[in-house]
């Protein structure tokens, strides 16, 4: 696991308020939405703010979510092809 | 119509302190921001709702309150929510406010509305009845008088869950209490008051 898929689950656990949930318990192909992590909607639109946030990118268009947020790999594959910081 | 309605049961959050039905079921020996007190009235009562850690504060003691008082389930979906504080949601609005300086929170933006803990509480136990909340000065128990009667009598409610939840400035003063048809203590202000009022002065 790469320090990006580790950093990443830390600060969704944060950032998301996954109260008991460990670094650990995340799988890096696991779905973060639906019957995986079970986020939801508002938490997409904090995972945007993330990506922003702490890696300069800027969603513009929003369907590219449901493809980049589907699991740890496909976020942390985003972020090294996309980052600015 | 006239009707007779009683006090079924009543849960008090207040000073570190939570009561059911006058007794004191839980207190926080250390002082402890208001977050973790929370947390801990979570753990006591054992509850497994992950969403909670989701909400804001103002959620979190409505949340907190409907749980204790209904222990776990409201058997009568027909259960309409009555609430009112004075503060309504200004703490939340104020952290989201300061989060507008850098990056605006979806997840605090959500809780900028005092009857979003309706929301919660009706999810969490699947309501699709009646509920209004109201913002007043101070606890005004004609209103939640007035406006129960009147959802019984246009038989809009099969049992009333009122609730006063008010937070400002950590300072957080929480009274809930069930209303029906039978059982329990006379439905009217003077009965009221003094649930509310024991270890509030």
């Amino acid at each position: 696991m790469s320090d990006l898929h580790t950093e990443l689950k830390k600060s969704i656990i944060e950032q998301l308020n996954l109260e008991d949930m460990e670094v650990s318990e995340i799988e890096n192909d696991e779905h973060l939405f639906g019957d995986g992590l079970g986020l939801d909607s508002i938490d997409a639109l904090e995972l945007i703010v993330l990506l922003e946030k702490d890696y300069g990118i800027k969603l513009t268009d929003p369907n590219q979510g449901k493809e980049i947020f589907n699991s740890i790999n496909t976020m942390a594959d985003f972020i090294e092809k996309n980052r600015t910081r | 119509m006239s009707q007779n309605l009683f006090i079924r049961n009543s849960v008090v959050i207040r000073d570190s302190r939570v009561w059911r039905d006058g007794e004191l079921i839980f207190k926080n020996e250390t002082e402890t921001t208001l977050s973790k007190f929370l947390k801990a009235i979570y753990k006591h009562q054992n509850l497994k709702y992950p969403k909670f850690f989701k909400m804001d504060s103002l959620s979190k003691l409505g949340y907190l309150g409907a749980e204790i008082l209904i222990n776990g389930e409201i058997q009568d979906k027909n259960t309409a929510l009555v609430f009112s504080n004075s503060a309504s949601s200004l703490e939340t609005d104020e952290a989201y406010a300061q989060t507008m300086q850098d990056f605006p929170s979806p997840a605090l933006f959500v809780y900028t509305l005092p009857n979003i803990m309706l929301g919660e509480i009706s999810i969490r136990h699947q309501l699709r009845s009646e509920n209004v909340f109201f913002v007043s000065r101070e606890f005004d128990a004609s209103l939640y008088i007035d406006y129960s009667k009147a959802l019984f009598q246009e038989k809009k409610a099969d049992n009333v869950l009122c609730g006063w939840v008010d937070l400002h400035n950590n300072d957080y003063d929480v009274f809930l209490w069930q209303i029906a048809r039978s059982g329990g203590i006379d439905f009217n202000e003077e009965e009221l008051k003094k649930l509310y009022l024991p270890t509030h002065e």
